[in-house]
């Protein structure tokens, strides 16, 4: 921990400790983490924050699971990734974690209530009870009526909304969300914010949020800034922003 | 996620549409191809199945039924002198001139059969009596003749007369066969009766019919009838093959039609693994994203496969549903040959799912090699 240590009464969901991880390029290895360590806290929203290039996407990818690590130990609600095969890590992230992508990832050619319901479907829910699920989260929040629509007929904040409640469809302890601004306006993007914190938030589930649009960074609860593969500021977001 | 990969697969319409075609176009091209090939084999073949007789025998050089070395006479008698033959009966095989009553020729397969017995005679008779056979000059001819004669103007019906190598012939039945390689017109008449319609030769006998006594195989009798020099015989199931093999080896059929199945097999190959394979990078996104959601490689394998397998089935389906109906409409007319075992749209269905399953491994080796973290990128 670079900064202040996330010291408060919840538990923590997710700690990193002196991850490194790097990409072949020639002879010399290119850094995406250098002994990077943080910690994110159940009930609040974590961001993580830094310039274009300094590791963000990474670290939200090794926290997942999806990328393998070189060097270090990360826990996910206790369970350290490094001891699980990659089949138990797939089954893990398939339980526990949801995913809202920079670009959404909605399968153009499904329904928002098909795009909805995969969590559950990979799950092994029947088709019925999960796009019964799925339909209740949708109509939460707000697409009750477009259940049927295909995302090419939503607008860049619909599509953001279907891929919070694909996040949320399978009750997930871990959200993690990739530039979810990134493909909307000013306006869009803080309402998807809005509607992310306030569904998502819960006390026994952590959001972690990969930004760089400090437009957003008041919707953090922590903030922890990252820089050349380290993260160099970890601290309550109230007072990164006042730093 | 099997109907999600179905859902995926069918509300692509333009790639869909593009495989099935693509898939219907090999289906059609090699069932359509290769049944017409049958078609042709089994003409070569229309002799042995005219005439229901269990042991073929010619002379020793012979290598198939369309090729006859004449046999003498005295024949008959030696392979009726043979243990295990019940009987034996001559038959005369040769390709005639017929003239019409309008002055012009039409080539006929003019057949022989043993005067007593009629052993070999036509299966189904259409008009007449076989009976009638043994009036003067009397002949039975197919429908093929008769079809081929109204064509020409000419109504052949019981009582027309023509002439056979300038010998008067006179239709006293007309009989149903199966139409032969050449698509000439079968003339029955009795052996005695062949023998002076052909022209003459110092041999004219062209095989002999034997029957097995009971308790000894057409094929036991066959090789018993073979070891006798200058005879050569044949079971009737292994004279049909060997005619079979003889055309596939003696000419270029199976190389004109196996070019043609073969280019049915690599336009479905291009066709279905390009626009699959392009389905499949266009979803790769989309794929690396259901990985990163927790779709295990198996499950990946599954979908894919499924998609894959369902253009199959459907490209399939309708290739071999155009082809019987192509070969409906062509057994209507008797014209252009044609034949579909079961083995054909079984082994068609096979190279199908071949060409689906090398589309559906292309697509896998990409989704393989894919790092879930892409989707973050």
């Amino acid at each position: 921990m670079s900064s202040a240590e996330n010291s408060s009464a919840q538990p923590v969901a997710v700690r990193v400790d002196k991850v490194t991880k790097t990409f072949p390029n020639g002879e010399t290895p290119t850094y995406a983490l250098r002994e990077a360590s943080f910690e994110a806290l159940s009930g609040q929203l974590t961001m993580i924050v830094g310039p274009s290039g300094c590791g963000k996407t990474t670290l939200l990818s090794v926290i997942c699971g999806t990328m393998e690590i070189d060097s270090g130990r990360i826990e996910v609600f206790g369970n350290d990734l490094g001891a699980m095969t990659d089949a138990e890590i797939t089954g893990f992230r398939c339980r526990n974690v949801g995913f809202i992508f920079q670009q959404f990832n909605l399968i153009p050619t499904l329904t928002l209530i098909e795009n909805a319901s995969v969590p559950l479907i990979l799950q092994g829910w029947s088709y019925r009870k999960a796009e019964e699920k799925a339909a209740s989260v949708l109509e939460n929040l707000g697409l009750g009526k477009r259940l049927r629509s295909f995302p090419k007929q939503l607008s860049g904040g619909q599509q953001q909304r279907v891929a919070i409640a694909r996040a949320l469809v399978h009750d997930p302890r871990l959200i993690i969300c990739d530039e979810p601004t990134a493909s909307l306006d000013a306006k869009t993007g803080h309402h998807a914010l809005e509607l992310l914190k306030q569904s998502a938030c819960r006390q026994d589930r952590c959001v972690i949020v990969v930004t760089h649009d400090s437009r957003i960074f008041s919707f953090a609860d922590w903030i922890a800034e990252m820089e050349d593969g380290r993260v160099v500021k970890s601290c309550p977001a109230a007072e990164y922003r006042h730093a | 996620m099997l109907r999600i990969a179905l859902l995926m697969l069918f509300r692509d319409r333009a790639k869909y549409v593009m495989l099935v075609v693509g898939l219907t176009f090999c289906s059609l091209l090699m069932t359509q191809q290769t049944s017409v090939f049958c078609g042709i084999m089994l003409w070569t073949t229309a002799t042995v199945r005219n005439i229901d007789a269990k042991v073929w025998v010619f002379d020793a050089k012979v290598e198939q039924v369309n090729e006859v070395i004449p046999l003498r006479e005295i024949e008959v008698t030696r392979v009726r002198s043979i243990p295990g033959v019940e009987w034996a009966v001559p038959l005369y095989l040769g390709i005639e001139q017929a003239r019409l009553s309008d002055g012009s020729f039409q080539n006929v397969q003019l057949t022989g059969l043993d005067t007593a017995t009629f052993v070999g005679r036509p299966m189904e008779i259409l008009k007449g009596h076989i009976e009638d056979l043994r009036l003067p000059d009397a002949v039975i001819i197919d429908q093929v003749g008769v079809e081929k004669y109204r064509k020409k103007g000419i109504k052949i019906d019981i009582g027309t007369a023509f002439e056979i190598n300038d010998k008067r012939a006179e239709v006293v039945a007309i009989c149903h066969e199966n139409r032969s390689f050449l698509a000439q017109p079968y003339v029955f008449t009795t052996y005695d009766r062949a023998l002076q319609f052909a022209k003459p030769q110092r041999k004219l006998l062209s095989c002999v019919l034997a029957e097995p006594k009971p308790g000894i195989s057409a094929k036991e009798l066959a090789a018993r009838i073979s070891a006798v020099p200058g005879l050569r015989a044949f079971a009737r199931d292994d004279l049909f093959w060997t005619t079979i093999r003889w055309y596939i080896k003696n000419t270029g059929i199976p190389i004109s039609f196996g070019t043609v199945v073969i280019m049915g097999m690599i336009v479905g190959i291009a066709i279905a693994g390009q626009t699959f394979y392009l389905f499949i990078l266009d979803n790769l996104r989309y794929l690396a994203a259901l990985k990163a959601m927790g779709a295990r490689m198996p499950t990946l394998t599954a979908m894919v496969f499924l998609q894959s397998f369902s253009v199959g089935f459907v490209g399939f389906g309708i290739g071999a549903g155009l082809t019987t109906l192509f070969g409906y409409k062509v057994l209507k007319l008797e014209t252009p040959p044609f034949f579909m075992p079961w083995q054909v749209p079984v082994a068609v269905a096979g190279v199908i799912m071949l060409i689906c399953s090398f589309s559906a491994l292309i697509g896998l080796r990409q989704i393989a090699k894919l790092e879930p973290a892409v989707v973050f990128k």
